[in-house]
């Protein structure tokens, strides 16, 4: 499933970092905390979280992630988004709260990968 | 194949906190390091450098790559580790109610340091400053 997917499936506002809505995305990872999303996400992730300053892009660029979802309608600072755009890491915005989004991504993924696996 | 690079720190400048770690790991990409070993490389130099921005005056970080390792040292002038086995105790944190707000300062630096590194070493005076040597084989 790529970011674009994700988009239209959740109807997420793309903030900035158009550039990288074709990117695959690997998972997801639920976290506020910097240094855990550093120690413990993985490439090609989908973040979300409600932090909205810019070293969110810095740590999202670090570890590869395929895009960031900011939650409860939270707003990016410029900064973040220029940061987002530089790096091509799309940086999306959702009203839903981080329960729910989370929860239909995992929906979402778990049903993609059963599909895929039907295909094989 | 020795290469040296040194980037400067300023203390509390969060705008910049990771730019020395993203050219490391521009630099490590094109020298066809091993792509986990890089991924370690990072988080531990990322969690330096933040440490260096949220709790130190200035700072500066030398990188040496050789062929087989790579050997990151960063020295601030701060306040010191008062009890640097404390300090390493995951959860334990100094950080201001600011830096916690925005995500860092939870206890979590050097445990993710240790956890990256192959090898690591602290030695610190209080009021004066901290050095941070690590090292990664690649």
């Amino acid at each position: 499933m790529k970011v674009i997917d994700l988009v239209n499936a959740l109807g997420l506002e793309v903030f900035s970092g158009q550039a990288g809505l074709e990117k695959e995305i690997a998972g997801g990872y639920v976290s506020d905390l910097l240094s855990d999303v550093m120690g413990f996400a993985r490439e090609g992730e989908v973040w979300v979280t409600l932090q909205t300053h810019q070293n969110v892009m810095a740590v999202a660029s670090l570890k590869d992630l395929a895009a960031v979802i900011l939650v409860k309608g939270f707003t990016p600072e410029p900064d973040t988004i220029e940061h987002s755009n530089e790096e091509h890491i799309p940086l999306l915005g959702t009203p839903l709260s981080t329960f729910e989004v989370a929860g239909r991504l995992y929906a979402l993924l778990q049903h993609h990968k059963g599909v895929l696996s039907l295909e094989s | 194949m020795i290469i040296e690079q040194t980037y400067q720190v300023r203390g509390g400048d969060f705008a910049h906190a990771g730019d020395a770690s993203s050219k490391v790991k521009k630099l490590l990409k094109q020298l066809d390091v091993d792509p986990r070993k890089i991924k370690s490389i990072v988080i531990a130099l990322y969690e330096a450098e933040v440490n260096i921005v949220a709790h130190a005056w200035e700072g500066i970080i030398r990188i040496l790559i050789d062929r087989d390792h790579i050997r990151m040292v960063l020295e601030d002038k701060g306040p010191g580790i008062a009890d640097i086995e404390q300090a390493m105790v995951e959860g334990y944190s100094t950080a201001s109610r600011e830096v916690r707000e925005m995500g860092f300062g939870a206890g979590m630096g050097l445990s993710n340091i240790k956890r990256n590194t192959d090898q690591m070493e602290i030695t610190s005076r209080v009021g004066e400053g901290t050095v941070l040597t690590m090292v990664n084989y690649f």
